[in-house]
């Protein structure tokens, strides 16, 4: 499937393309040679399950029934609870990882969709879409810090790696709201195109990344002036321009290369980060959304929620290896850090 | 006339609950020349601009019959209303003010007087949901004055046609639309054989017309046609007699489908199960194309359903999400201008760079050869979302959408 594009030159070092070679030739067991065991977590939106995935093995191991619609998931940093967003159960459920039995659930207001996590592991600012505003919820006490009022439809959730500055992004609004964490006002705005769904920061919070899913583009925004410094485009030969719908996007450590999920084109956007050329376009599953690395970075899995899997690309070669099926409508995934 | 200065009110007093916890925000940042998109206002902290929007619209009639789901009273007010709600979402921070004075006329007033009214307070974007004649009429009045029309009620397709005008878009989907529609749906399932039902209003001789011409364009064919004689049936009490007269209207016709013609709905859902064969029905009842159903929730669209059933009550309408968008495109345009300026806002939407999101999955956009706006249709049964048009596979050079109604090669409007 990879054939129906030009393979793009390879970016990285020659050592690491020859290491990713080896992982091609020996197939998905050399990885657990080169890289670390890790549990991916897949929230399924349809299934109201969570579908747990060994790194490994690339196997799902578990399939567990949790709250309805979960959509949002992410853990804690120290890897110790899943975080869910239960939206029909207006509800953030707390899942123990390794019994997958839920241990709370978190008054997240009404409707949460995505949510970000503090980097020190709290609060959490959770978007309610249906409310337009945003809950800051004290996981510990469980109880709610503040309602910061925001545009129409929040989703997409990012804090700063500095956790000084939180952006939620409205659908209808088509706006990125960056909000100060200390005082939870909003203390900027970045008109963005058309239903933005995902923010995400640089590694070192230079830039931001803002998917907008109908207008198609990706806009690069500077935190500092909150000026958009670029747009990403799209085109891929063969599909329609209407249907290239960027949603989740994932930056690596080192801020050279981002990954653009882009919904019913079925593919992956590998995109330059620094000059934001679109190097390459792997093919995935169906109606691409969430993606996630894992902590080494080897391996991204993207969440495909028609075609009920998950792919699973090999990051440095670029390469989707592997589709895996999961419940049903995938919706979004995290690894865990250990 | 029966005004409704309320709602204006009550989108006033929804901003201001909004604008209170944002005063402290700095003005958005405008952004750089390198995007095409222009830079959020900087106008947030002094006084916004005022946008006003009109509506006209009519009381519907009482039926004649008992009417077992009667238009709302609301109907494209309530869509509109909650449009400006979400124009103001937006406007909150980009220094726009958006109001709609919304103006249902009674059953003899006089839809000019109600435009010429609104140009006098200053309105110059003005969606409106009457029948083809009054809204040229309305159109040609307002136009001296720089005003903008939507249409968000006439399928006609001669207004995109002969009758076009350059200060109108149109909102609502054209009968070549909903009909191309429907038949790439059948074409699709190679149901080819269709048997039409013609209703006998102007209107469904037009709908007949549309589906003839679709049915050429998809390669399907009419097996047979007849006209509907016997009255209104479809809207006799449950507890009537059961009558024979579809089951010996139908008799004698191999068809794979029934395509009824009557838009206003008078016999059509009289038909199903009273067919002489086993028949489904499709068209104007039974399976129907529009541009919104109460069981659409894909892209997203469960959020504005619930937004809507919380604000108006009930569920949403096909003229209600019409209202709606051409508000929101309005709104859409203004952000994307920075101005209130109706030549602005609408050279903006004639221009490729507009675009909208509409909870239909893709953007939608305006045809700059007659200014209807290209949208994905519902393809429908009573309760439930049945396919979308245009069907996978209809393919186009420019956009798959513009297999739904009147491409630009055969066109017969002339924008003047």
């Amino acid at each position: 499937m990879t054939a129906f594009h030009p393979p793009a030159p390879s970016r990285r070092g020659a050592p690491l393309r020859a290491l990713g070679v080896a992982l091609i030739g020996a197939g998905a067991l050399l990885a657990a040679d080169a890289a670390e065991a890790y549990t991916v977590f897949v929230s399924n939106e349809r299934g109201n399950s969570i579908s747990v995935i060994d790194s490994e093995t690339l196997t799902v191991t578990k399939t567990a029934k949790v709250g309805r619609r979960p959509r949002g998931i992410t853990t804690s940093p120290d890897g110790k609870v899943i975080y869910l967003c239960a939206s029909d159960e207006h509800a953030v459920q707390v899942i123990d990882p390794s019994s997958l039995k839920v241990l709370r659930k978190l008054k997240s207001g009404p409707d949460p969709e995505l949510f970000a996590l503090q980097p020190s592991g709290n609060p959490l600012y959770i978007a309610n879409e249906d409310d337009n505003q945003v809950t800051v919820l004290d996981v510990e006490k469980n109880k709610v810090i503040a309602q910061v009022p925001v545009g129409t439809e929040p989703e997409g959730m990012a804090v700063s790696p500095d956790g000084k500055t939180l952006v939620a992004t409205s659908e209808t609004t088509n706006m990125a709201h960056f909000i100060d964490t200390g005082t939870f006002k909003i203390v900027g705005n970045v008109l963005v195109d058309a239903r933005p769904r995902f923010a995400e920061f640089t590694s070192d919070g230079k830039k931001l990344f803002v998917s907008a899913e109908v207008g198609g583009t990706v806009s690069v925004v500077d935190p500092e002036t909150r000026k958009i410094i670029h747009k990403i485009t799209f085109k891929i030969p063969g599909v329609s321009q209407e249907t290239i719908q960027p949603v989740g996007v994932r930056l690596t450590k080192d801020g050279k290369t981002a990954f653009v999920a882009l919904g019913p084109a079925n593919r992956v956007a590998v995109v330059n980060a620094e000059t934001y050329e679109v190097e390459q376009y792997l093919l995935v599953g169906q109606r691409v959304w969430q993606l996630a690395f894992t902590p080494d970075e080897k391996l991204l899995f993207t969440t495909n929620g028609n075609s009920n899997d998950v792919s699973v690309i090999d990051v440095p070669n670029r390469k989707v290896i592997k589709s895996i099926k999961v419940g049903n409508a995938p919706w979004g995934v995290v690894v865990s850090p250990q | 006339m029966r005004s409704l200065p309320a709602l204006a009110c009550a989108v006033a007093v929804a901003v201001a609950g909004l604008s209170s916890p944002l005063a402290a925000q700095t003005p958005p940042a405008p952004n750089t020349a390198a995007t095409s998109a222009p830079a959020a206002s900087t106008r947030a902290d002094s006084t916004p601009v005022e946008i006003g929007i009109g509506l006209i619209t009519r009381e519907v009639p009482p039926p004649p019959l008992y009417d077992l789901l009667a238009v709302p009273e609301d109907d494209a007010v309530a869509g509109a209303t909650l449009a400006i709600k979400d124009n103001n979402s937006t406007g909150t921070f980009t220094g726009q003010h958006f109001t709609l004075d919304a103006q249902t006329l009674a059953e003899d007033e006089d839809a000019v007087a109600a435009a010429t009214a609104l140009v006098a307070r200053g309105t110059r974007l003005i969606a409106v949901n009457l029948p083809a004649d009054e809204l040229i009429a309305v159109a040609d009045a307002v136009r001296p004055q720089g005003a903008i029309v939507f249409n968000i009620g006439a399928g006609d397709d001669a207004l995109r046609g002969a009758d076009c005008r350059a200060n109108v878009f149109h909102v609502a989907p054209s009968r070549a639309m909903l009909a191309d529609g429907l038949a790439q749906f059948l074409a699709a399932r190679r149901w080819n054989r269709l048997f039409l039902v013609v209703g006998p209003q102007p209107a469904d001789v037009a709908y007949a017309a549309a589906v003839k011409r679709a049915a050429r364009k998809f390669g399907l064919t009419i097996v047979a046609e007849k006209p509907w004689t016997l009255g209104p049936l479809g809207r006799e009490r449950a507890d009537s007699i059961t009558r024979s007269d579809a089951l010996v209207l139908t008799r004698g016709v191999d068809a794979d489908v029934l395509v009824v013609a009557d838009e206003a709905n008078d016999f059509g859902n009289y038909i199903p199960f009273r067919t002489a064969a086993p028949q489904l029905v499709v068209g104007t009842q039974g399976l129907t194309v529009g541009t919104w159903h109460p069981a659409q929730d894909a892209w997203g669209s469960a959020q504005l359903q619930s937004r809507f059933l919380r604000s108006a009550g009930r569920t949403m309408r096909p003229t209600d999400y019409q209202a709606w968008l051409a508000v929101r495109m309005v709104g859409e345009a203004a952000t994307r201008t920075q101005g209130g300026d109706a030549a602005a806002i609408a050279d903006f939407m004639r221009s490729p760079a507009f675009t909208i999101a509409a909870f239909k999955g893709v953007p939608l956009s305006v045809r700059p050869w007659d200014q209807q706006v290209r949208q994905p249709l519902l393809v429908a049964q009573p309760l439930g979302i049945v396919a979308v048009a245009p069907e996978e596979g209809f393919l186009h050079q420019r956009t798959p959408l513009d297999t739904l109604g009147t491409d630009a090669p055969e066109t017969t409007c002339k924008l003047k």
